[in-house]
Protein backbone atom coordinates (compact mmCIF):
# COMPACT_ATOMS: atom_id res chain seq x y z
CA UNK A 1 0.00 0.00 0.00
CA UNK A 2 1.49 3.55 -0.71
CA UNK A 3 0.39 6.44 1.25
CA UNK A 4 0.13 9.35 -0.04
CA UNK A 5 -0.43 12.85 1.70
CA UNK A 6 -4.48 14.92 0.56
CA UNK A 7 -1.50 17.87 0.62
CA UNK A 8 0.30 16.42 -2.32
CA UNK A 9 -2.55 16.31 -4.74
CA UNK A 10 -3.53 19.86 -3.52
CA UNK A 11 -0.53 21.22 -5.01
CA UNK A 12 -0.87 20.00 -7.76
CA UNK A 13 -4.24 20.81 -8.79
CA UNK A 14 -3.47 24.35 -7.67
CA UNK A 15 -0.51 24.04 -9.82
CA UNK A 16 -3.11 22.42 -12.65
CA UNK A 17 -5.24 25.30 -12.19
CA UNK A 18 -2.92 27.73 -13.30
CA UNK A 19 -1.18 26.27 -15.99
CA UNK A 20 -4.39 24.98 -17.78
CA UNK A 21 -5.72 28.58 -17.73
CA UNK A 22 -2.53 30.28 -19.19
CA UNK A 23 -0.57 27.65 -21.51
CA UNK A 24 -3.08 26.00 -24.22
CA UNK A 25 -2.46 22.69 -25.12
CA UNK A 26 -0.01 21.96 -28.37
CA UNK A 27 -2.62 19.73 -28.88
CA UNK A 28 -5.53 22.83 -29.48
CA UNK A 29 -2.15 24.93 -30.41
CA UNK A 30 -1.74 22.81 -33.39
CA UNK A 31 -5.09 22.54 -34.78
CA UNK A 32 -5.43 26.54 -34.73
CA UNK A 33 -2.30 26.88 -36.79
CA UNK A 34 -3.84 23.65 -39.16
CA UNK A 35 -6.93 25.50 -39.18
CA UNK A 36 -5.36 28.88 -40.59
CA UNK A 37 -3.65 27.49 -43.60
CA UNK A 38 -7.22 25.80 -44.24
CA UNK A 39 -9.57 28.60 -43.95
CA UNK A 40 -10.93 30.15 -47.25
CA UNK A 41 -12.85 33.36 -45.31
CA UNK A 42 -11.00 35.98 -45.33
CA UNK A 43 -12.34 37.10 -41.98
CA UNK A 44 -12.35 34.07 -40.56
CA UNK A 45 -8.78 33.40 -41.23
CA UNK A 46 -8.64 36.86 -39.06
CA UNK A 47 -10.50 35.22 -36.37
CA UNK A 48 -8.02 32.74 -35.76
CA UNK A 49 -5.21 35.05 -36.25
CA UNK A 50 -6.35 36.92 -33.24
CA UNK A 51 -6.82 33.21 -31.31
CA UNK A 52 -3.41 32.13 -32.63
CA UNK A 53 -1.78 35.14 -31.02
CA UNK A 54 -3.97 35.09 -27.96
CA UNK A 55 -2.29 31.93 -27.00
CA UNK A 56 0.92 33.66 -27.44
CA UNK A 57 -0.11 36.84 -25.24
CA UNK A 58 -1.25 34.59 -22.77
CA UNK A 59 1.71 32.24 -22.43
CA UNK A 60 4.27 34.85 -22.57
CA UNK A 61 2.51 37.41 -20.56
CA UNK A 62 0.76 35.10 -18.00
CA UNK A 63 -2.77 36.17 -18.43
CA UNK A 64 -5.66 33.70 -18.44
CA UNK A 65 -6.54 32.54 -22.19
CA UNK A 66 -10.19 33.23 -21.95
CA UNK A 67 -11.45 35.52 -18.54
CA UNK A 68 -14.16 32.54 -18.19
CA UNK A 69 -11.40 30.45 -16.33
CA UNK A 70 -14.26 27.82 -15.75
CA UNK A 71 -15.79 25.33 -13.40
CA UNK A 72 -13.06 22.58 -12.08
CA UNK A 73 -13.82 19.54 -13.75
CA UNK A 74 -11.82 16.96 -12.77
CA UNK A 75 -11.62 12.99 -13.43
CA UNK A 76 -9.74 10.95 -11.21
CA UNK A 77 -8.19 7.36 -11.67
CA UNK A 78 -7.08 6.05 -8.42
CA UNK A 79 -5.36 3.24 -7.95
CA UNK A 80 -6.51 0.84 -5.55
CA UNK A 81 -3.11 0.31 -4.09
CA UNK A 82 -3.04 4.36 -2.48
CA UNK A 83 -3.90 5.34 0.87
CA UNK A 84 -4.60 8.93 0.80
CA UNK A 85 -4.05 10.54 3.90
CA UNK A 86 -4.30 13.81 6.41
CA UNK A 87 -7.67 14.35 4.37
CA UNK A 88 -10.23 12.88 1.97
CA UNK A 89 -10.01 13.63 -2.21
CA UNK A 90 -12.91 15.79 -2.68
CA UNK A 91 -11.48 17.95 -0.06
CA UNK A 92 -7.80 17.89 -1.18
CA UNK A 93 -9.23 18.40 -4.63
CA UNK A 94 -11.25 21.88 -3.44
CA UNK A 95 -8.41 23.07 -1.59
CA UNK A 96 -6.23 22.92 -4.44
CA UNK A 97 -8.77 24.98 -6.22
CA UNK A 98 -9.30 27.52 -3.95
CA UNK A 99 -5.37 28.12 -3.95
CA UNK A 100 -4.98 27.80 -7.73
CA UNK A 101 -7.68 30.33 -8.76
CA UNK A 102 -7.01 32.94 -5.89
CA UNK A 103 -3.04 32.82 -6.63
CA UNK A 104 -3.52 32.89 -10.56
CA UNK A 105 -6.01 35.98 -10.69
CA UNK A 106 -8.54 33.62 -12.43
CA UNK A 107 -12.04 34.49 -12.11
CA UNK A 108 -14.41 32.74 -9.86
CA UNK A 109 -17.81 31.84 -11.71
CA UNK A 110 -19.68 29.48 -9.41
CA UNK A 111 -22.46 30.31 -7.13
CA UNK A 112 -23.67 28.95 -4.22
CA UNK A 113 -27.59 28.16 -5.07
CA UNK A 114 -28.31 27.45 -8.75
CA UNK A 115 -31.96 29.25 -8.25
CA UNK A 116 -32.44 31.22 -5.82
CA UNK A 117 -29.38 32.68 -4.11
CA UNK A 118 -26.60 33.12 -6.50
CA UNK A 119 -24.46 34.24 -4.27
CA UNK A 120 -20.43 33.73 -5.42
CA UNK A 121 -18.71 31.30 -3.59
CA UNK A 122 -15.74 33.67 -3.93
CA UNK A 123 -12.85 30.58 -4.61
CA UNK A 124 -14.78 28.66 -7.52
CA UNK A 125 -15.13 25.40 -5.48
CA UNK A 126 -16.49 23.29 -5.48
CA UNK A 127 -15.26 21.25 -8.18
CA UNK A 128 -17.04 18.45 -10.38
CA UNK A 129 -14.98 15.05 -9.21
CA UNK A 130 -15.62 12.10 -11.26
CA UNK A 131 -13.66 9.12 -9.65
CA UNK A 132 -12.84 6.01 -10.66
CA UNK A 133 -11.10 3.07 -8.76
CA UNK A 134 -8.65 1.09 -10.70
CA UNK A 135 -5.34 -1.18 -10.46
CA UNK A 136 -2.04 0.17 -9.55
CA UNK A 137 -0.32 2.25 -6.97
CA UNK A 138 -0.87 5.61 -9.27
CA UNK A 139 -2.75 8.65 -8.87
CA UNK A 140 -4.21 10.01 -12.52
CA UNK A 141 -5.54 13.47 -12.61
CA UNK A 142 -7.03 15.22 -15.68
CA UNK A 143 -8.18 18.99 -15.01
CA UNK A 144 -10.58 20.90 -17.38
CA UNK A 145 -11.73 24.19 -16.65
CA UNK A 146 -15.18 24.20 -18.40
CA UNK A 147 -16.31 27.17 -19.70
CA UNK A 148 -20.18 29.08 -19.16
CA UNK A 149 -20.91 29.58 -22.85
CA UNK A 150 -19.96 26.35 -24.45
CA UNK A 151 -21.18 24.53 -21.24
CA UNK A 152 -24.57 26.55 -22.11
CA UNK A 153 -24.68 24.80 -25.62
CA UNK A 154 -25.09 21.35 -24.62
CA UNK A 155 -27.76 18.48 -25.07
CA UNK A 156 -28.53 14.80 -24.05
CA UNK A 157 -31.32 13.49 -26.10
CA UNK A 158 -32.81 9.45 -25.59
CA UNK A 159 -32.59 8.16 -29.04
CA UNK A 160 -34.43 5.54 -30.39
CA UNK A 161 -32.36 2.45 -31.22
CA UNK A 162 -33.95 2.30 -34.98
CA UNK A 163 -32.73 6.01 -35.44
CA UNK A 164 -29.26 4.56 -35.98
CA UNK A 165 -26.31 5.91 -37.21
CA UNK A 166 -28.59 8.71 -39.18
CA UNK A 167 -30.16 10.01 -35.74
CA UNK A 168 -27.17 10.54 -34.14
CA UNK A 169 -25.53 12.19 -37.16
CA UNK A 170 -29.14 14.62 -37.39
CA UNK A 171 -29.00 15.04 -33.54
CA UNK A 172 -25.33 16.09 -33.20
CA UNK A 173 -24.91 18.31 -36.56
CA UNK A 174 -28.64 20.10 -35.85
CA UNK A 175 -27.83 20.88 -32.47
CA UNK A 176 -24.24 22.31 -33.04
CA UNK A 177 -26.15 24.58 -35.85
CA UNK A 178 -28.49 25.96 -33.42
CA UNK A 179 -25.64 26.70 -31.26
CA UNK A 180 -24.06 28.46 -33.63
CA UNK A 181 -21.66 31.50 -32.70
CA UNK A 182 -22.95 31.02 -29.20
CA UNK A 183 -20.24 28.47 -27.72
CA UNK A 184 -16.96 30.76 -29.13
CA UNK A 185 -15.90 28.48 -32.39
CA UNK A 186 -13.73 27.04 -33.40
CA UNK A 187 -15.21 24.89 -31.44
CA UNK A 188 -14.76 21.02 -30.57
CA UNK A 189 -17.68 18.56 -30.21
CA UNK A 190 -17.58 15.72 -27.30
CA UNK A 191 -20.35 13.57 -28.43
CA UNK A 192 -21.14 10.62 -26.14
CA UNK A 193 -23.67 7.50 -27.00
CA UNK A 194 -24.79 5.18 -24.61
CA UNK A 195 -24.93 4.14 -21.45
CA UNK A 196 -28.28 5.65 -18.81
CA UNK A 197 -28.87 9.26 -19.30
CA UNK A 198 -26.25 10.69 -16.50
CA UNK A 199 -23.40 8.29 -18.05
CA UNK A 200 -23.95 9.25 -21.68
CA UNK A 201 -23.58 13.08 -20.34
CA UNK A 202 -20.37 11.99 -18.63
CA UNK A 203 -18.87 10.36 -21.53
CA UNK A 204 -19.92 13.57 -24.02
CA UNK A 205 -17.94 15.33 -21.28
CA UNK A 206 -15.04 12.38 -21.22
CA UNK A 207 -14.42 13.28 -25.11
CA UNK A 208 -13.60 16.66 -24.65
CA UNK A 209 -10.32 15.99 -22.08
CA UNK A 210 -8.50 13.59 -25.28
CA UNK A 211 -6.05 15.42 -27.34
CA UNK A 212 -7.36 17.04 -29.86
CA UNK A 213 -8.22 15.28 -33.35
CA UNK A 214 -7.52 12.23 -31.44
CA UNK A 215 -9.51 9.84 -33.33
CA UNK A 216 -11.75 6.92 -31.38
CA UNK A 217 -9.78 3.78 -30.88
CA UNK A 218 -12.69 1.88 -32.74
CA UNK A 219 -12.69 2.56 -36.56
CA UNK A 220 -16.33 2.72 -36.87
CA UNK A 221 -16.22 5.51 -34.38
CA UNK A 222 -13.42 6.79 -36.10
CA UNK A 223 -15.07 6.97 -39.15
CA UNK A 224 -18.67 8.32 -37.70
CA UNK A 225 -16.28 11.42 -36.14
CA UNK A 226 -15.05 12.18 -39.48
CA UNK A 227 -17.87 11.99 -40.73
CA UNK A 228 -20.06 14.47 -38.25
CA UNK A 229 -17.19 16.89 -39.04
CA UNK A 230 -17.33 17.29 -41.98
CA UNK A 231 -20.58 17.70 -41.99
CA UNK A 232 -20.53 20.25 -39.23
CA UNK A 233 -17.36 22.61 -41.24
CA UNK A 234 -20.10 22.51 -44.11
CA UNK A 235 -22.52 24.20 -42.40
CA UNK A 236 -20.38 27.45 -43.38
CA UNK A 237 -20.33 28.98 -40.17
CA UNK A 238 -16.71 29.25 -39.47
CA UNK A 239 -14.52 30.56 -36.72
CA UNK A 240 -17.05 32.98 -34.53
CA UNK A 241 -20.03 32.13 -36.26
CA UNK A 242 -18.78 35.32 -38.76
CA UNK A 243 -19.03 32.69 -41.79
CA UNK A 244 -16.25 29.95 -43.31
CA UNK A 245 -14.77 26.91 -43.32
CA UNK A 246 -13.47 25.98 -39.82
CA UNK A 247 -16.71 25.52 -37.50
CA UNK A 248 -15.22 22.88 -35.20
CA UNK A 249 -11.82 21.71 -34.86
CA UNK A 250 -12.76 18.09 -34.07
CA UNK A 251 -15.29 15.85 -33.01
CA UNK A 252 -14.70 13.19 -30.53
CA UNK A 253 -16.78 10.64 -29.97
CA UNK A 254 -17.14 8.34 -26.42
CA UNK A 255 -19.50 5.31 -26.32
CA UNK A 256 -20.97 2.90 -23.58
CA UNK A 257 -22.82 -0.11 -23.90
CA UNK A 258 -26.68 0.45 -24.26
CA UNK A 259 -29.93 -0.69 -22.72
CA UNK A 260 -31.44 -2.94 -25.20
CA UNK A 261 -34.56 -0.18 -25.33
CA UNK A 262 -32.26 2.29 -25.82
CA UNK A 263 -29.66 4.87 -27.37
CA UNK A 264 -28.76 7.82 -25.68
CA UNK A 265 -26.62 10.48 -26.98
CA UNK A 266 -25.31 13.54 -25.12
CA UNK A 267 -23.46 16.86 -27.44
CA UNK A 268 -20.95 18.79 -24.96
CA UNK A 269 -19.24 21.56 -26.73
CA UNK A 270 -15.82 22.84 -25.74
CA UNK A 271 -14.82 26.55 -26.90
CA UNK A 272 -11.68 26.85 -29.13
CA UNK A 273 -9.69 27.44 -25.56
CA UNK A 274 -10.10 23.54 -25.04
CA UNK A 275 -8.17 23.35 -21.88
CA UNK A 276 -7.37 19.85 -20.38
CA UNK A 277 -4.40 19.12 -18.70
CA UNK A 278 -3.37 15.62 -16.59
CA UNK A 279 -0.81 14.70 -14.60
CA UNK A 280 0.17 11.24 -13.26
CA UNK A 281 1.15 11.14 -9.39
CA UNK B 1 -10.78 44.94 -45.98
CA UNK B 2 -8.68 47.00 -43.67
CA UNK B 3 -10.72 47.86 -40.04
CA UNK B 4 -12.21 51.75 -39.37
CA UNK B 5 -11.27 53.52 -36.84
CA UNK B 6 -13.84 54.73 -34.91
CA UNK B 7 -14.61 56.60 -31.89
CA UNK B 8 -16.73 56.22 -28.92
CA UNK B 9 -19.28 57.37 -28.21
CA UNK B 10 -20.54 57.14 -31.45
CA UNK B 11 -22.95 59.75 -33.21
CA UNK B 12 -26.07 58.29 -36.24
CA UNK B 13 -23.61 59.31 -38.97
CA UNK B 14 -21.21 56.75 -38.04
CA UNK B 15 -24.03 53.95 -37.01
CA UNK B 16 -25.31 54.82 -40.22
CA UNK B 17 -21.97 54.37 -42.27
CA UNK B 18 -21.21 50.80 -40.94
CA UNK B 19 -22.37 47.41 -42.29
CA UNK B 20 -22.71 44.04 -40.64
CA UNK B 21 -19.59 42.34 -41.61
CA UNK B 22 -17.07 45.39 -41.25
CA UNK B 23 -13.94 45.41 -39.15
CA UNK B 24 -14.13 48.02 -36.57
CA UNK B 25 -11.30 49.25 -34.09
CA UNK B 26 -12.71 51.33 -31.34
CA UNK B 27 -11.30 53.99 -29.31
CA UNK B 28 -12.18 55.60 -26.42
CA UNK B 29 -14.53 55.29 -23.72
CA UNK B 30 -17.01 52.44 -23.23
CA UNK B 31 -18.77 50.82 -20.33
CA UNK B 32 -19.06 47.13 -19.71
CA UNK B 33 -22.33 45.48 -18.08
CA UNK B 34 -23.30 41.82 -17.76
CA UNK B 35 -26.74 40.19 -16.66
CA UNK B 36 -27.13 41.35 -12.89
CA UNK B 37 -25.79 45.12 -13.99
CA UNK B 38 -28.40 45.05 -16.94
CA UNK B 39 -31.03 44.04 -14.00
CA UNK B 40 -30.40 46.69 -11.71
CA UNK B 41 -30.33 49.37 -14.97
CA UNK B 42 -33.84 48.20 -15.97
CA UNK B 43 -35.12 48.21 -12.76
CA UNK B 44 -34.30 51.46 -12.12
CA UNK B 45 -35.71 53.04 -15.86
CA UNK B 46 -39.05 51.05 -14.42
CA UNK B 47 -39.13 53.46 -11.52
CA UNK B 48 -38.13 56.64 -13.59
CA UNK B 49 -35.12 57.19 -11.57
CA UNK B 50 -31.56 58.41 -13.06
CA UNK B 51 -29.60 55.70 -14.02
CA UNK B 52 -25.69 55.81 -12.90
CA UNK B 53 -24.21 56.82 -16.05
CA UNK B 54 -25.36 58.05 -19.06
CA UNK B 55 -26.19 55.92 -21.89
CA UNK B 56 -26.69 58.35 -24.53
CA UNK B 57 -24.13 57.54 -27.18
CA UNK B 58 -22.34 55.04 -25.42
CA UNK B 59 -21.13 51.33 -25.87
CA UNK B 60 -21.73 48.99 -23.83
CA UNK B 61 -19.22 45.51 -23.81
CA UNK B 62 -20.62 42.24 -22.13
CA UNK B 63 -17.45 41.06 -20.00
CA UNK B 64 -16.64 39.84 -16.52
CA UNK B 65 -12.80 40.16 -16.51
CA UNK B 66 -10.80 37.86 -14.71
CA UNK B 67 -8.82 39.86 -11.96
CA UNK B 68 -6.27 42.31 -12.49
CA UNK B 69 -2.52 41.05 -11.16
CA UNK B 70 -0.65 44.33 -9.81
CA UNK B 71 0.27 46.80 -12.19
CA UNK B 72 -2.17 45.30 -14.94
CA UNK B 73 -5.23 47.52 -16.09
CA UNK B 74 -7.48 44.85 -16.29
CA UNK B 75 -7.00 41.03 -16.25
CA UNK B 76 -8.60 38.34 -19.61
CA UNK B 77 -11.43 39.92 -21.36
CA UNK B 78 -13.31 39.04 -23.92
CA UNK B 79 -16.59 39.07 -24.71
CA UNK B 80 -19.37 37.11 -22.57
CA UNK B 81 -22.47 35.50 -24.49
CA UNK B 82 -25.33 39.00 -25.57
CA UNK B 83 -28.24 36.20 -25.56
CA UNK B 84 -28.64 36.72 -22.08
CA UNK B 85 -28.68 40.62 -22.01
CA UNK B 86 -31.88 40.26 -24.91
CA UNK B 87 -34.63 40.66 -22.43
CA UNK B 88 -32.66 44.22 -21.88
CA UNK B 89 -30.98 45.34 -24.43
CA UNK B 90 -34.16 46.84 -26.41
CA UNK B 91 -34.71 49.11 -23.02
CA UNK B 92 -31.38 50.37 -23.47
CA UNK B 93 -31.35 51.12 -26.85
CA UNK B 94 -34.64 53.59 -26.08
CA UNK B 95 -32.41 55.37 -23.44
CA UNK B 96 -29.82 55.91 -26.24
CA UNK B 97 -27.46 52.83 -25.96
CA UNK B 98 -26.03 53.13 -29.50
CA UNK B 99 -23.74 50.02 -29.46
CA UNK B 100 -23.34 46.88 -27.71
CA UNK B 101 -20.56 44.37 -28.05
CA UNK B 102 -20.57 40.15 -27.25
CA UNK B 103 -20.54 37.23 -28.78
CA UNK B 104 -23.01 35.03 -29.82
CA UNK B 105 -26.46 35.13 -31.51
CA UNK B 106 -29.47 37.91 -30.79
CA UNK B 107 -32.92 37.64 -30.67
CA UNK B 108 -35.49 39.40 -33.55
CA UNK B 109 -36.58 41.81 -30.92
CA UNK B 110 -33.27 43.09 -30.02
CA UNK B 111 -32.33 43.00 -34.18
CA UNK B 112 -35.74 45.33 -34.58
CA UNK B 113 -34.81 47.52 -31.61
CA UNK B 114 -31.38 48.24 -33.53
CA UNK B 115 -33.18 48.76 -36.23
CA UNK B 116 -35.64 51.11 -34.93
CA UNK B 117 -33.13 52.93 -32.73
CA UNK B 118 -30.17 53.45 -34.92
CA UNK B 119 -28.13 50.91 -33.02
CA UNK B 120 -25.38 48.21 -33.69
CA UNK B 121 -24.22 44.65 -32.33
CA UNK B 122 -20.98 43.86 -32.73
CA UNK B 123 -19.05 40.60 -31.77
CA UNK B 124 -14.86 40.97 -30.73
CA UNK B 125 -13.52 37.30 -30.38
CA UNK B 126 -14.52 35.27 -27.74
CA UNK B 127 -12.20 33.26 -26.33
CA UNK B 128 -9.26 36.08 -26.98
CA UNK B 129 -9.34 37.53 -23.78
CA UNK B 130 -5.35 38.18 -22.98
CA UNK B 131 -5.15 40.11 -26.37
CA UNK B 132 -8.24 42.01 -26.02
CA UNK B 133 -6.79 42.47 -22.46
CA UNK B 134 -3.77 44.84 -24.06
CA UNK B 135 -6.68 46.88 -25.81
CA UNK B 136 -7.56 48.30 -22.43
CA UNK B 137 -5.34 50.84 -21.31
CA UNK B 138 -7.44 52.04 -18.33
CA UNK B 139 -10.56 50.44 -16.10
CA UNK B 140 -11.94 52.02 -13.25
CA UNK B 141 -15.84 50.85 -11.43
CA UNK B 142 -18.33 52.92 -11.84
CA UNK B 143 -21.34 51.84 -10.39
CA UNK B 144 -22.25 48.50 -8.29
CA UNK B 145 -18.91 47.55 -7.12
CA UNK B 146 -20.51 45.07 -5.09
CA UNK B 147 -21.27 43.07 -8.07
CA UNK B 148 -17.28 42.19 -8.15
CA UNK B 149 -16.31 41.18 -11.91
CA UNK B 150 -20.32 42.20 -12.78
CA UNK B 151 -19.85 45.87 -12.05
CA UNK B 152 -19.89 48.73 -14.70
CA UNK B 153 -16.70 49.57 -15.73
CA UNK B 154 -15.31 52.33 -16.93
CA UNK B 155 -13.22 51.71 -19.72
CA UNK B 156 -10.41 53.19 -21.99
CA UNK B 157 -9.81 51.32 -25.05
CA UNK B 158 -7.13 51.31 -28.02
CA UNK B 159 -7.84 50.13 -31.52
CA UNK B 160 -10.22 47.72 -29.55
CA UNK B 161 -11.77 44.80 -32.89
CA UNK B 162 -14.72 44.38 -33.02
CA UNK B 163 -17.16 43.05 -35.96
CA UNK B 164 -20.78 44.71 -36.86
CA UNK B 165 -23.04 41.75 -36.77
CA UNK B 166 -26.20 43.06 -36.94
CA UNK B 167 -26.60 46.81 -38.73
CA UNK B 168 -28.83 49.55 -38.08
CA UNK B 169 -30.48 48.16 -41.66
CA UNK B 170 -31.31 45.00 -40.31
CA UNK B 171 -28.28 42.54 -41.73
CA UNK B 172 -27.03 39.94 -39.86
CA UNK B 173 -23.34 38.68 -40.52
CA UNK B 174 -24.09 35.35 -38.53
CA UNK B 175 -26.81 34.16 -41.39
CA UNK B 176 -25.14 35.96 -44.29
CA UNK B 177 -21.67 34.77 -43.26
CA UNK B 178 -22.62 31.15 -43.41
CA UNK B 179 -24.68 30.98 -46.10
CA UNK B 180 -21.65 32.00 -47.98
CA UNK B 181 -19.51 29.20 -47.23
CA UNK B 182 -22.19 26.64 -46.60
CA UNK B 183 -21.57 23.63 -48.85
Amino acid sequence: MRELAASVISDHVAEMCQDANIYLGDDVFTALKDSLEKEESPTGKEVLKQLIENVEIARDEQIPICQDTGFAVFFVEWGQEVHLTGGTLEEAINAGVKRGYEEGYLRKSVVTDPLYDRVNTKDNTPAVIYTDIVPGEKVKISFAPKGGGSENMSAVKMLKPSDGEAGVIDFVVNHVKAAGPNPCPPIVVGVGIGGTFDKVAVQAKKALFRSVGEPNPDSKFAELEKTILKKINDLGVGPQGFGGRTFALAVHIETFPSHIASMAAAVNINCHACRHLERII
Amino acid sequence: MEPKKIQAPLTDEVVMSLKAGDNVLINGVIYTARDAAHKKLVELMDKGEPLPIVLEGQFIYYVGPTPAKPGQAIGSAGPTTSGRMDAYTPRMLEQGMKACIGKGLRSQAVKDALQKHKGLYLAAVGGAGALLSKKIKKSEVVAYPELGAEAIHRLEVEDFPATVINDAYGNDLYAEGAREYAR
